[in-house]
């Protein structure tokens, strides 16, 4: 599962509707979670054998994304293309891709912890939950032995090692690989590789059945600025220190 | 009349964890609020005994789901026996801390319950009859006000967001009957790193960058541990091998919140920012005057850290006498 969104580095300002954000300039990147998440089932299906398919949801523009991912060595994509996507919650989504899933025989599902523009958290596990399948999350390392999987997944504080049966869901934490670049020869495979597009009406769902998202953001503001730059003077290394430490002390009052 | 708030307390081999003092302390707010009931929800085996401690938080009800099924966390599992202590109860609140296994209960029960999640919040209110909550997006960038339509209303704290508070509750203590259900999940091992203090939870957290030069976090280590904090670090840091990606604080990292939050030798890309922008207040060390990390911070001191950062723990250590 897959999701483009703002590049990490990217500057994000709000649209004049003040609940969403300008898209112009903006350059767009495969989610980087999702990232290790087609890595990952690239090494499974070197592995193990069988093929790669990656499903997004959202904008006729998120095909670029699944194009990235084929020219990685993904087999095939299949994109709801949802113009109204953007304004979806967690839910909505997972309830879109737990749709087209339904449909599309797995054995595995690997997919980001979290795409790192709504920073939710919530895709992978609602569609887990709505396919009725087990699913394991921020995992850093997995092994597939016959019909079940283990993996090691972090936790606060550590990491835990769990076990389920095939098929389930798998959440990416950082550390789990390394992606790989697209070669050349890739990209242009990838240009003859399919891309299934379909609108949710295709996959048995309509618009109004599903209902309107249970979140919806009311309003945007960028998060206030720190008074900033209060540079600590002093003659010595010594005496700045110092002066730190008092103002973290009397001022701040956090130490 | 509403039908009340239900905390739901995370503790690991006994201890309580943070979150579930901020939770209860939050829900005690929202109860409160509503007029209505707080209830704390306990998970685990052999925890009847420690569910006294959450009394002073304010709950006016400690329910008990006590089985050694329950001794290991499991998705699964737990979200089945939370599943059924809602479905009777019927909630109109369900609160509880957004760490590693809330964020996989809370998913989990949005889809099973069709209920609005906020998830990682860091702060909510209500406006007539409306509950918003507040959360970060684009890892920091984006402040948002969601509103929660339907119920029950999920509220995944971010660790740290929340103050904790004492308040009176009758904190009557109600033992449940455990049912796992189905489940396919199976636990194997896990390692702890005890000696390690949880970057996510920890008051102060002393982050190393490129600045360090190498992996010899040690002046860095010192401070955290004077200060009974955290170590964390740029992705620049970890990409480079300094550090276990675990220590890394950014938009593709952790997020943190402590109240003190000292970056050395970290310049400041964007990508950073978004994992400490919540911090309450923010020390910059860097030798490079430019560095655009000083603009987001509330103090700066340009220098060495080496020869910074040890001076700070000295003074640090002299205050503590």
């Amino acid at each position: 599962m897959l999701k483009q969104v703002p590049a990490t580095e990217s500057l994000i300002g709000i649209a004049e509707d003040g609940v969403s954000v300008k898209t112009d300039g903006v350059k767009w990147v495969i989610n980087p979670y999702d990232e290790f998440a087609v890595e990952e089932a690239l090494r499974i299906k070197e592995a193990h054998g069988g093929s790669v398919t990656i499903i997004s949801v959202g904008s006729e523009k998120a095909a670029e994304a699944i194009r990235t991912a084929l020219a990685m060595g993904a087999d095939k994509g299949i994109l709801i293309n949802d113009p109204a996507s953007a304004g979806y919650d967690g839910l909505k989504t997972a309830r879109i891709l737990a749709a087209v899933l339904k449909e599309a025989p797995f054995d595995l599902i690997i997919a980001g912890q979290r795409a790192v523009d709504d920073d939710n958290y919530q895709v992978g596990p609602a569609t887990a939950e709505f396919l009725d399948i087990p699913h394991i999350s921020m995992v850093i390392k997995q092994e597939i032995t016959d019909t079940k999987i283990r993996c090691h997944r972090t936790i606060d504080g550590g990491t835990a090692i769990l076990e389920t049966q095939l098929p389930a869901l798998i959440t990416t934490q950082r550390g789990l690989n390394e992606p790989r670049y697209a070669s050349l020869p890739g990209i242009m495979k990838a240009k003859k590789k399919p891309i299934d597009i379909k609108n949710v009406a295709d996959i048995g769902l309509d618009s109004e059945h599903m209902g309107e998202p249970l979140t919806k953001i009311v309003s945007m503001k960028t998060p206030p600025d720190r008074k900033g730059g209060i540079m600590i003077q002093g003659d010595s290394a010594q005496a700045k220190a110092a002066e730190l430490v008092r103002i973290l002390h009397e001022e701040a009052k956090v130490l | 009349m509403s039908k009340g708030v239900l905390a739901i307390a995370e503790q690991v081999e006994g201890v309580f964890r943070k979150v579930t003092y901020e939770a209860l302390s939050e829900g005690r707010r929202i109860a409160d609020h509503l007029g209505s009931e707080l209830t704390a929800l306990v998970l685990g085996a052999d925890v009847e005994n420690i569910s006294k401690e959450l009394k002073p938080y304010g709950p006016d009800r400690i329910v008990v789901a006590d089985s050694p099924a329950l001794y290991e966390f499991l998705t699964d599992a737990y979200t089945n026996v939370i599943y059924d202590f809602i479905h009777q109860e019927t909630p109109d609140v369900i609160i509880l801390g957004a760490s590693t296994l809330g964020k996989d209960v809370s998913a989990r029960l949005s889809a099973r319950l069709n209920a609005p999640l906020a998830m990682d919040c860091v702060a909510i209110r209500f406006e007539d009859n409306r509950l918003i909550a507040t959360r970060y997006m684009y890892g920091g960038k984006i402040l948002a006000d969601v509103e929660l339509k339907g119920t029950p209303k999920i509220l995944a704290f971010r660790p740290n967001a929340l103050d904790i508070t004492n308040a009176d509750g009758a904190g009557t203590l109600q033992k449940i009957d455990v049912d796992t259900g189905t489940t396919a999940l199976q636990f194997i091992d896990k390692r702890l790193d005890t000696d390690k203090k949880e970057i996510t939870e920890a008051d102060t957290v002393v982050s190393g960058g490129r600045g360090m030069g190498g992996p010899d976090f040690s002046v860095i280590e010192a401070l955290a541990e004077l200060l009974d904090g955290a170590v964390g670090a740029s992705r620049s840091a970890v990409d480079e091998g300094w550090r276990p990606s675990s220590d890394q604080v950014g938009q593709t990292g952790k997020v943190v919140s402590p109240n003190l939050y000292i970056a050395c030798g970290i310049s400041g890309a964007i990508q950073h920012f978004a994992g400490m922008s919540s911090s309450k207040v923010v020390v910059a060390i860097n030798k490079d005057p430019e560095a655009p990390i000083f603009a987001k911070a509330d103090y700066g001191i340009e220098g060495d850290l080496f020869e910074i950062v040890p001076l700070v723990t000295e003074e640090i250590r002299k205050l503590k006498g």
